[in-house]
């Protein structure tokens, strides 16, 4: 028996994967990368503007809380304590009252801030959330197999968490700091304009040391972004494959493996400590050195005469009080370049297009729901720029027919099941449902037309219940029920501890993988559609198991269209038709009885099958 | 599908101690990974401390020139006291930059090494922790811990500690120095003080509950996302896509609703903060104006008065945030080591067997003795056993097929000679030595397993298939060994791939057919080179031709070695010399396939595609109900009356 020149299944498309572990982009690349992580940034607040206004006008009212409570002890010593020593009570009690309603409005505005805040970031935060997981719904198969699982995961955590952090802390610093820095300035260079001059002087380093800090801190978080999801690739790798990896005694590669990950990680982490810990004293430094030359400059002219000691002194204090907010501003430009860092993930994986696409305009099938006819016409196959699987292939399938595809692995049977339920779409050529072609139809009415049943019967946790009625949301006890009384998973599920409500634990661990493939074959008998397509769905189950799923399949295929791909001719032997397919093309076509008679192909493989059995 | 709700995930997850321990203790555990870390910490805070002293000490120098030569000013032309003073603020302003520079510099390391080894001690811990455990718990919740909950604590550890500190520290020390020399002033901003820390205890309490329960539901919107990829073929096959994003919207929904319950909780702390301390303050300023006015107090005193609260207040605004995230840090501590105190009930014996070294990687010489003695097994939380006293023994090179019905315990069975579980009662023997004496190095280095469901990584075909063999090994003969398991295994695909054997394969292997990583999985097996090798159902998604292959080439491998397989179909049994049958837990019969087939009915019923030979056991009738009842594991009664029947 001859292999397939080349295992299709096994070719990649150049992937998207490997640009998303690009650390240091070409400038033009960084620039469209970031323009298009910020337009998401924008996109997601864009329906938020009323609430951010209002989460703004909280901050000033916070901040103007906390500034008027100074300038008013001020007037209350100036002017409140001399007038009540001369005997008049009302500018104290005002004051006072001051005071008190500015604490008061300020704490208040504060707090409202926070949830404002929260509010706000946790919307978004909903909104990317269900943007990513539909994304990650709607992208078809051929990207799920080069982007693995643990990336979107990362996506999904990870990432996300780094815009929770500038969306919760951030913005509550740059109003107000922003906000103070503008006030500080203009007063300063309205009481003293050579002193304003002196503070605009100081931009220009800090204006340096930001851009420096900006350059090396967008590479250092792309970096950390990346170390990130590796860790989490190899980790939630790790923890799937526990049960291999622990057989063949893997824990010290492994462990080095996630070491060396973990080190990288600790490294960009580390970097990125470093440029704000360098970042952050410039800072102070280039206030502390301005408020030096503030004084050298303004006391120089203080003893010549040419300034007041009172100008000077409010100088001094606007100089020193222009920098504090500055560090605020660090911690706010940290925040959002560690955010932006992750929304360039993120939107990258959002920019991604599916290649199996939805129609603009779906072709309602005629009466509804489908009959079951499928036409495969002038079929040509090559997953990505891989070799062709698929040559050319003609093949009708009337309604109600039951087909059986047999052949050697890489013959091409799986890809004919995944053209039929578009998981793939055909290169050349078309397949056509009820003579519409599947590339017109409404994903919804596809899926209900279409099921396909594979090897891989994965379960999700929740109940056997609820993994059952995946096949048709809404289905009554009894339609679970019988659908799995039809496969023979009844009996097993009764033996569970809970019954019906038992929970299959984490990747059904304590389901065998015969009773796992049962019920997905319930979740298809539940989902009851016009056309099945059980790609060794079987292979699992034992004799008596595979028995009676044939007996069920006798009755819920009389109806319908069913493709079956089975390495057991037994499966086969309920098939109106059996194709025989070898490098893509059907060789054997005709009812078994036919072909078992002749000399061909299957009547070979029947023949050796028969002598397999008892 | 669904998570479990997160009450019953708590309930048997949590360590009931972490909850009651007080947050310091909490906190304390954390010793160990930070004990080497602390100098640098202490150093930390010291600096920090130190430029805060610099920059309130600025202040005070611009005071006196301003107060002092420069009120002179153009009378005395003070020149060298306006230079000191120039020369003095650059000084303490280089030193408090340079002091901040130190702070962070020394910081830094600690906080990223700190986590670097917490995350690797869980990682190795988390390998340590047997198959069982990582059955429990969803990965998801794993991963929110290692990366999640590690992030948060490095945070606190470079910044929210120093903070707490440093505002504590300024608070006490404001707020001494208001009483004790504030007067009455003093007295009325302590009283203030109370009702602080009294709202600040009962929000941390209050909060830590949210925090815990938005940390674990996070955890559960993780697993919401890994099973959706992982089962992303069966919700398209389905077209289930939009009912799994609606569970994950409720999902996070409620995450959503428990963050900003977090957040509103935090919005009460923040506010009294706020007004409490700045409320005190304006009774002070009344109260402050009068006893100046009435002579009873200086002015002076009174300016003094609110220049010390103006620095206390940011301290104390700042102290909600830091308390948040202290707590915050406590949750993060108390899952991490809800992990880490999970006791591992399967491990190495103290004292392991002395056994002889197995040359890596070679044909054993001798094949492996498996005997199971009186072996009873139990999974945890169920309450009957699968296996129920079994017996039975796999003489060396020789190869055992093991049948029974789906659900009968044969993958369980399969698991314990590699101690991936370990028996309830009853022992498993390798070569005489009950294997819980060996380690479970020693262990699977004598065994192993190719599982029913293929797990490859992400590596290159070549890595996947050496994985059991030995690296210390010559590259020739690893090469060797890797040519003829992958020839055994019939998986001469791998020639076509693009790269050979150095391609990479997928996560999980995703990108091969399931017949294709069948293959490569028992090649791995193969590949071994174990004295016992367990296969559980290893051809089931191979083809007719290429299983025939694969059985003919296998049994010349499998002569050297006592093997173990799971079968479900007559041709898998072909492989084996010998048969045992499993039936309800307990192994009912042993022989060659063709004596059973004679002389046991339940064999024949498990193993025979003849529709006769079904019809001749159950009830042919059409009705579903009696005809699905020998499938599956029935009451022994039934069980009798049917083969009583046959």
């Amino acid at each position: 028996m001859t292999q397939p020149t080349a295992t299709p299944e096994a070719r990649r498309r150049p992937t998207d994967a490997a640009a998303d572990d690009v650390t240091s982009l070409g400038r033009a690349d960084s620039r469209a990368v970031r323009r298009r992580s910020l337009r998401l940034l924008g996109d997601l607040l864009r329906h938020h503007k009323p609430a951010l206004a209002w989460a703004a006008l909280l901050v000033v009212a916070s901040t103007l809380g906390q500034v008027a409570g100074p300038w008013l002890v001020a007037v209350a010593i100036d002017r409140a304590v001399p007038a009540f020593a001369d005997g008049s009570v009302t500018p104290l009690v005002l004051t006072g009252a001051g005071y008190l309603v500015a604490a008061v409005l300020g704490g208040v505005a504060a707090g409202a801030y926070v949830r404002a805040a929260a509010r706000i970031a946790q919307a978004v935060l909903l909104d990317l959330r269900r943007r990513v997981f539909r994304q990650t719904q709607r992208l078809s198969l051929e990207f799920h197999e080069s982007y693995t699982s643990g990336r979107i995961i990362s996506r999904q955590t990870s990432d996300l968490e780094a815009l929770r952090e500038l969306l919760d802390g951030g913005l509550t610093g740059v109003v107000s700091s922003l906000l103070l820095m503008v006030f500080t300035f203009v007063s300063l260079a309205l009481l003293d304009w050579r002193s304003g001059v002196v503070l605009a002087v100081a931009f220009v380093p800090a204006w340096l040391l930001t851009r420096w800090f900006q350059r090396m801190s967008q590479r250092y978080y792309r970096e950390q972004r990346t170390a990130s999801a590796r860790l989490i690739v190899k980790f939630v790798e790790t923890m799937t494959g526990m049960r291999a990896v622990q057989a063949f005694r893997r824990e010290p590669t492994t462990e080095a493996e996630y070491r060396a990950l973990g080190e990288d990680y600790r490294d960009a982490n580390l970097q990125i400590f470093g440029v704000n810990g360098r970042f952050q004293p410039g800072l102070i430094l280039i206030g502390n050195l301005t408020v030096v030359a503030a004084l050298g400059v303004g006391g120089w002219r203080v003893l010549e005469g040419t300034l007041a000691v009172g100008v000077l002194a409010a100088v001094l204090l606007y100089c020193k009080r222009f920098f504090q907010p500055v560090q605020q501003l660090g911690m706010f430009y940290n925040a959002f370049q560690s955010a932006t860092a992750a929304l360039e993930k993120v939107s990258g994986l959002l920019a991604e297009e599916p290649t199996v696409v939805e129609p603009t305009n779906p072709v309602p099938l005629p009466q509804g729901s489908a009959r079951g006819e499928l036409r495969l016409e002038h079929v040509v196959f090559r997953y990505g720029d891989g070799p062709v699987v698929l040559p050319g292939l003609d093949l009708t399938i009337p309604a109600g027919q039951t087909v059986a595809v047999v052949g050697t692995t890489g013959a091409g049977k799986s890809t004919v099941a995944k053209l039929v339920t578009r998981f793939y779409d055909a290169t050349e050529g078309a397949v056509r449902l009820d003579g519409i072609d599947v590339r017109d139809l409404a994903s919804a009415d596809l899926r209900r037309a279409v099921v396909m049943v594979t090897q891989e019967a994965y379960l999700f946790s929740g109940s056997v219940r609820e993994n059952i009625a995946l096949g048709r949301p809404g289905a009554t006890q009894d339609e679970i029920e019988a659908a799995a009384r039809a496969v023979g998973a009844h009996e097993f599920v009764l033996d569970m501890p809970d019954g019906y409500d038992t929970d299959v634990n984490k990747r059904g661990g304590r389901v065998s993988a015969g009773q796992r493939q049962l019920l997905s074959f319930a979740r298809a008998f539940l989902a009851d559609p016009a056309v099945l397509v059980l790609d060794e769905a079987t292979s699992s189950l034992d004799m008596p198991g595979e028995r009676l799923v044939q007996r069920g399949l006798q009755t819920l295929l009389a109806d319908r269209t069913a493709i079956i791909i089975a390495h057991r001719l037994s499966t086969v032997a309920i098939a109106d038709r059996v194709l025989v397919m070898e490098h893509g093309r059907v060789v054997e076509d005709g009812a078994p009885a036919d072909l078992i008679a002749g000399d061909g192909r299957y009547a070979q493989l029947h023949a050796a099958w028969q002598d397999s059995l008892v | 599908m669904g998570v479990m709700p997160p009450t019953d995930e708590r309930s048997n997850r949590s360590e009931p101690s972490s909850a009651s321990l007080s947050t310091v203790a909490s906190i304390r555990r954390l010793h160990p990974y930070v004990r080497t870390a602390l100098p640098r910490l202490a150093g930390g805070l010291l600096a920090s401390l130190g430029a805060g002293l610099m920059a309130l000490a600025i202040p005070r120098v611009l005071q006196w020139v301003t107060d002092g030569p420069l009120t002179a000013g153009a009378r005395e032309h003070d020149w060298s006291g306006l230079a000191w003073s120039v020369v003095l603020v650059a000084v303490l302003g280089v030193g408090e930059a340079g002091l901040i520079l130190l702070r962070r510099t020394l910081v830094m390391f600690p906080g990223t090494r700190v986590e670097a080894a917490m995350r690797m001690a869980l990682f190795r811990h988390l390998q340590d922790l047997p198959v069982a455990f990582h059955d429990r718990w969803p990965g998801g919740q794993l991963l929110s811990r290692i990366m999640g909950d590690l992030g948060l604590l490095r945070r606190w550890l470079v910044f929210g500690i120093l903070q707490l500190v440093v505002s504590l520290v300024t608070i006490v020390v404001g707020v001494g120095l208001l009483v004790a020399t504030g007067g009455w002033l003093g007295i009325i901003f302590l009283c203030g003080a109370i009702p602080v820390t009294v709202l600040a205890f009962r929000f941390s309490r209050k909060y830590r509950t949210i925090s815990r329960l938005s940390q674990d539901q996070s955890g559960d919107l993780a697993t919401t996302v890994e099973e959706s990829v992982h089962g992303i073929r069966v919700l398209k096959a389905f077209g289930r896509g939009p009912d799994a994003l609606d569970q994950f919207t409720e999902q996070a929904a409620e995450l959503r609703e428990t963050e900003i319950r977090k957040a509103t909780t935090d919005a009460g702390l923040t506010t009294a903060l706020r007004v409490i301390p700045e409320v005190t303050q304006a009774v002070a300023l009344v109260v402050g104006a009068v006893l100046v006015a009435r002579g009873e107090m200086t002015l002076g005193a009174l300016v003094a008065f609110f220049a010390t609260t103006a620095v206390i207040n940011g301290p104390v605004v700042d102290l909600g945030m830091t308390l948040s995230m202290t707590l915050n840090a406590r949750t993060a501590v108390d899952r991490f080591f809800e992990v880490m105190e999970t006791v591992n009930p399967l491990t190495d014996p103290d004292r392991p067997a002395d056994l002889a070294p197995v040359t890596p990687g070679r044909v054993s010489d001798t094949a492996g003795h498996v005997a199971f003695r009186d072996v009873t097994f139990r999974y945890d939380d169920a309450d009957r056993p699968v296996l129920d006293h079994v017996d039975l023994e796999l003489p060396p090179g020789t190869t055992t097929a093991l049948v029974g019905l789906t659900g009968s315990g044969k993958s369980t069975l399969a698991m314990l000679p590699p101690r991936l579980f370990d028996v309830t009662a009853g022992r498993v023997e390798v070569d005489g030595v009950d294997v819980r004496a060996m380690t479970r190095a020693q262990v699977r280095e004598r065994v192993a397993v190719a599982f029913e469901d293929p797990t490859l990584f992400s590596a290159s075909v070549r890595d996947n298939v050496l994985l059991g063999v030995s690296d210390e090994l010559p590259d020739a003969e690893r090469e060797a060994l890797l040519a003829e398991s992958l020839d055994v295994a019939q998986a001469h695909f791998v020639a076509d791939l693009p790269d050979g054997a150095d391609t990479r394969i997928g996560e999980e292997g995703m990108s091969l057919s399931g017949g294709q990583r069948q293959r490569l999985a028992l090649a791995r097996a193969i590949a071994a080179r174990p004295r016992v090798l367990v296969l559980d159902d290893p051809l089931s998604a191979l083809d007719v031709a290429t299983e025939e292959a694969v059985t003919a080439r296998l049994r010349d491998v499998l002569s050297s070695t006592t093997t173990l397989v799971i079968a479900h179909r007559p041709s898998t049994v072909a492989l084996a010399d010998r048969v045992a049958v499993l039936q309800d837990g307990r192994v009912t019969a042993v022989g060659t396939h063709q004596e059973l087939l004679a002389s046991d009915p339940h064999y024949r019923y498990i193993i025979s595609s003849l529709e006769e030979d079904y019809a001749a056991h159950a009830d042919p009738g059409p009705s579903t109900d009696t005809a699905t009842d020998p499938a599956t594991d029935t009451a022994p009664e039934d069980r009798a009356t049917q083969e009583a029947l046959s």
